[in-house]
């Protein structure tokens, strides 16, 4: 046999075993029953794929969706003018740069917690508000869906400002100044030439957003106080203390579907443009 | 509209990172609400006291060594072998890992060492936790092990060969010395991605085995405590190290 070929051999076992492997179990335990002491049984049955269409279910579901698109949403917002700037600047582009990964490399438990240090009832913004006396009793800040979506956006803004970064730097300025040259104001500039431009760049950087957001299981864990259930909090719930899993198995198969799905059709669509 | 870009920039900048720094400012806060009483290092102390959070770091770091260990060889051994050859399944595969849910790995290797334990009566334990964690290690080191040898020139190795050596001793004696920085940078990545997380581990951990992100979860369900703003502070500076010998040895 080649070297090459041996080297991949560890490697290549070890997805089957730790990946493919575990997938396919999951994938045979969603269209089986669970047993009376425990263990996933026959009959072969799609009930469990039927129960996603409950609407308890379809509820977690669409707020799942909707959170993630809101975080997406709001992390294109926070980064794109970030990403202007650092490509704009004359100096210590790298700096900057480092500024946005260093928050991303350190713990993301620790950055998730740091929120519910700063927002619960005897939080920096209560203490603040309150010795201030704008306010008299703390406002509920944490355990709420607005909680879960700023540990969202501040978790994965990153993963938006590199790549619109990576096309805007690659933009060539004599487009921004013939718009500007021919009258176009800074604001109509950015708008009508600078981001339709930028368009791989954020379409990457929302699908890279977009899909942990989907699947977020420790940021509503933490900051949302057990109230807002996500499908990632129903797929562990499944797991753990409800012993529900041919159904935490089917609602992760259809997870998977849909990030596989979103991965497909953006970057399928958009690969061209970024090679 | 460039001077209100740079104030945007600053504010965007202090939301990035202001909630860390206050965070660790306040572990050395005497009291555990957030005013500023006088400097103290009374929480750092408590670490040291708290026998489950020495427990949890100490297997935090077992699991830890072993993932990357593990995961380097196999991941650099990986990247090796992909480079030159458009073999796409694996390369795919180990994208499909990075996107899947923390969850949804978790729960199917859950899934599967039950499944594996119907046969070996063995239990979840500590090498179960190594093993899931190697499962999303090995992407992130071919990630970086093949960005190192994209910069190689080939005609290094042909050159080797050429003199006669065989096509291990190019690799053993010609492209793993010029690799060692990459090797190193991804695996003090992984060294990081393991040590912290959280989901995956929380699944397939088994009841002797608490990680240290496992213990401050379980404290920061209960709310905030300035106990967790101390081990944070002393993670977040030891990620930062770690992370910037990464860069550095990735620039070499």
């Amino acid at each position: 046999m080649k070297l090459r070929t041996c080297f991949l051999l560890p490697a290549w076992l070890a997805m089957a075993l730790l990946f493919a492997v575990p997938f396919v179990i999951v994938l045979a335990y969603s269209f089986l029953t669970r047993g009376v002491y425990g263990g996933m049984v026959p009959p072969w049955t799609t009930e469990s794929y039927r129960r996603l269409f409950d609407a308890l279910y379809l509820a977690i579901l669409g707020r799942s969706f909707a959170m993630a698109l809101a975080a997406t949403a709001l992390c294109l917002l926070l980064a794109f003018p970030a990403a202007l700037f650092i490509s704009r600047a004359a100096r210590h582009r790298n700096l900057y740069l480092q500024l946005v990964m260093l928050p991303f490399w350190t713990s993301f438990l620790v950055r998730t917690y740091a929120w519910i240090f700063l927002l619960r009832d005897t939080g920096l913004f209560n203490t603040i508000l309150l010795s201030l006396g704008i306010i008299h009793s703390p406002l509920p800040l944490l355990y709420n869906d607005g909680a879960v979506l700023l540990g969202l956006v501040y978790g994965y803004l990153p993963f938006m400002v590199l790549p619109i970064y990576a096309t805007l730097e690659r933009l060539d300025p004599a487009l921004a100044e013939a718009a500007a040259d021919l009258g176009a104001r800074p604001l109509t500039t950015v708008w009508h030439i600078v981001v339709p431009l930028s368009r791989p760049g954020i379409v990457a950087g929302s699908v890279l957003v977009f899909i942990p957001c989907l699947g977020a299981y420790l940021t509503p864990a933490l900051l949302g106080g057990g109230r807002t259930v996500m499908v990632g909090n129903l797929v562990q719930n499944q797991f753990t203390t409800a012993r529900g899993w041919p159904f935490g198995a089917a609602v992760s198969i259809a997870l998977m579907a849909l990030v596989t799905l979103v991965l497909v059709v953006f970057l399928r669509r958009e690969s061209e443009p970024l090679a | 509209m460039k001077r209100w870009l740079g104030f945007y920039a600053v504010a965007f900048f202090a939301f990035l990172h202001l909630p860390l720094l206050t965070l660790a400012f306040f572990s050395f806060n005497s009291s555990r609400f957030t005013k500023w009483e006088h400097f103290s290092l009374d929480w750092y102390r408590a670490i040291i006291r708290d026998p489950q959070i020495l427990e949890g770091t100490w297997n935090s770091v077992v699991i830890a060594l072993w993932a990357t260990v593990l995961s380097t060889v196999i991941g650099t051994l990986c990247a090796y072998g992909l480079c030159k050859r458009n073999s796409r399944t694996p390369t795919g595969a180990l994208y499909l890992s990075l996107v899947t849910p923390e969850i949804v790995s978790g729960i199917a290797l859950l899934a599967l060492f039950q499944w594996a334990f119907r046969w070996l009566h063995w239990q979840l334990g500590l090498y179960t936790v190594v093993l899931a964690h190697v499962a999303f290690c090995i992407a992130y080191v071919v990630i970086v092990v093949s960005a190192r040898l994209r910069t190689l020139s080939p005609a290094l190795e042909e050159a080797a060969m050429d003199l006669g050596a065989t096509p291990w001793q190019a690799f053993w004696y010609v492209t793993l010395p010029a690799l060692a920085p990459g090797i190193l940078a991804a695996a003090l990545l992984a060294l990081t991605v393991s040590f912290d997380d959280y989901v995956i581990t929380s699944m397939v951990a088994g009841v002797d085995s608490e990680t240290l992100p496992m213990v401050i979860y379980a404290m920061a369900r209960r709310g905030a405590s300035p106990v967790i703003n101390a081990i944070s502070a002393l993670i977040t500076v030891v990620f930062g190290v770690l992370i910037l010998l990464s860069e550095r040895a990735r620039e070499t």
